[in-house]
């Protein structure tokens, strides 16, 4: 089976856009999330979210006029940035020619996307105006909308297509590459998720009292994983994206190589036992954690650091739970543990994609990025593992050799993945 | 209005969908949409669209059919500014 490695990194965050501003940000603990007068309006519970900042000119340096004409879906906007920076951050070549690239595809997840330009459409079709929507509001709003844009950018012609699986989403992408890359059917897969910002996505969120309205006049001391007064998630938004690519396709272009990706596992909980549509069964998480281990040929105990799901909200200690019974490790002897959640909020079909960006970032870099408004940790946590485990600054680590991350979502849904410092 | 604004106006509107610069610069009333202007088939309906808003007028399912052309631009625009 092939080794895959990761190549390019790109990402449209709430707390940077583009490689260099994000890995400043994180480094940092510097927060993304701020406050949305739009939710104020609209009389959201939680007036503060997560949004990258992204300009007309930078739009512009990725659509073309014409692709921007009746544009209206951030998500796909944000995931057009994160793949074609991954693209390029990899030293490849869009392709200028007639012919696809028959080597290299995208799975490139969405949880929901195209919210704002389904509205649009709706208010004209429900004034009878269906023959004004244009000719993209189909190209806008279907499920695989981003890996067609994605695809009509870069020239890809192997596998193109979107996973979905509510906030597991950019976790499982990676490992929908990882595995045809493994099997040779790839050399190159684009893998990542994006998702919209704003109300009309947010508004469930809001609706279910599962996103936190206790920090509207904080909005940077909001997202608290970990904490004792967690008391929500954020919602946030964005794309991250990693370019995966066979290891002697790497090597025959001499390409720069942030990591390796040694395995992973995705699974469901099925809905049984303490899992519900929105509750994770315990028994699966440990399940997926388990089997990731297994099929990256690792031991437990070579897990340097865990890039957590962690949202802030009551279930952030149920997960170190699964950690701890998973890896067999507490206290002192549990790994470092961070969420990237505390600095951007829970960018849900993203979230996967843009945290595994940071732990790559880490790898290569040799950081572990701070978790931060940790500084009370809920007791709950601070009984199973020793609290120096959750940096509340920086560390700078040349001995960051393995991360696993994971992700859960909605419908009882878990993926985790393995990363390792890339060594021949 | 006369021919030559319309050709002008209609340049206008057809611009940003244009993906053959040469057919472009060479617009005439034999200018056929995709074939010389390379404008992919799907943007028809939005600058048939953009065509209503300028002129104020609706272009039925029938007309749109037959506006592959400049000319039959025009005369659809005409028509349809005459009956108004």
């Amino acid at each position: 089976m092939n080794r895959v490695v990761i190549t390019g990194l790109g990402v449209a965050a709430p707390n940077g856009v583009g490689i260099a501003d994000f890995t400043t940000a994180i480094k940092n603990g510097v927060s993304g999330v701020r406050y949305c007068k739009e939710l104020e309006d609209l009389n959201f519970s939680c007036r503060i979210g997560g949004i990258p900042v992204v300009p007309e000119e930078l739009k512009q340096q990725y659509l073309t006029p014409l692709q921007l004409k009746n544009f209206n879906s951030s998500g796909i906007l944000y995931g057009c940035i994160a793949g074609t920076d991954a693209w390029k951050d990899a030293g490849l070549p869009i392709n200028t020619t007639d012919t696809p690239d028959w080597d290299s595809g995208t799975v490139f997840g969405t949880a929901v996307s195209g919210v704002d330009k389904f509205r649009e459409a709706i208010y004209k079709l429900d004034a009878g105006n269906v023959r004004t929507l244009g000719s993209t509001a189909v190209l806008q709003t279907m499920a695989s909308g981003i890996s067609a844009y994605l695809s009509g950018l870069l020239g890809l012609g192997n596998l193109v297509t979107t996973n979905s699986s509510a906030c597991s989403t950019g976790t499982e992408a990676i490992l929908m590459g990882f595995e045809r890359i493994q099997a040779g059917k790839a050399k190159r897969m684009l893998v990542g998720g994006c998702s919209d910002h704003g109300p009309y996505l947010w508004g469930g969120f809001d609706a279910l009292r599962v996103i936190t309205y206790k920090h509207n006049d904080s909005p940077e001391k909001a997202s608290r994983p970990m904490s004792a007064t967690a008391s929500g998630f954020v919602p946030g938004s964005g794309a991250g994206a990693l370019l995966l690519e066979s290891l002697s396709s790497a090597m025959e272009r001499n390409a720069k190589i942030y990591g390796e990706v040694l395995g992973g596992a995705v699974n469901a909980g099925g809905q049984r036992g303490d899992g519900s549509m929105t509750a994770p069964n315990s028994m699966a998480v440990q399940r997926c954690i388990h089997n990731a281990i297994e099929n990256a040929g690792i031991n437990a105990n070579e897990i340097d650091l865990i890039n957590g799901h962690l949202t802030a909200t009551v279930k952030d200690a149920a997960e170190v739970k699964n950690w701890t019974t998973a890896l067999n490790r507490k206290g002192d002897n549990f790994p470092y543990i961070h969420s990237l959640k505390s600095m951007i909020g829970h960018c849900l079909g993203a979230a996967g994609a843009i945290e595994s960006v940071a732990a790559v970032l880490g790898l290569k870099e040799g950081f572990i990025f701070p978790s931060i408004n940790c500084e009370d940790v809920h007791p709950e946590i601070a009984a199973l593992i020793a609290t120096d485990k959750i940096p509340d600054k920086m560390i700078e680590s040349d001995t960051l050799q393995t991360i696993a991350k994971a992700s859960f979502g909605f419908g009882d849904v878990n993926a985790c993945v393995i990363f390792r410092k890339y060594s021949a | 209005m006369n021919k030559e604004a319309l050709i002008v106006s209609l340049k206008e509107i057809v611009k940003p969908y244009v993906r053959n610069d040469e057919g472009f610069a060479n617009l005439t009333e034999e200018t056929d949409f995709l074939n010389d202007l390379k404008i992919n088939s799907a943007n028809l309906v939005d600058v048939i669209l953009d065509i209503e808003t300028a002129y104020d007028i609706i272009i039925d399912n029938e007309s749109m059919e037959k506006m592959l052309t400049v000319k039959a631009a025009m005369d659809i625009i005409t028509s349809k500014l005459s009956e108004k």
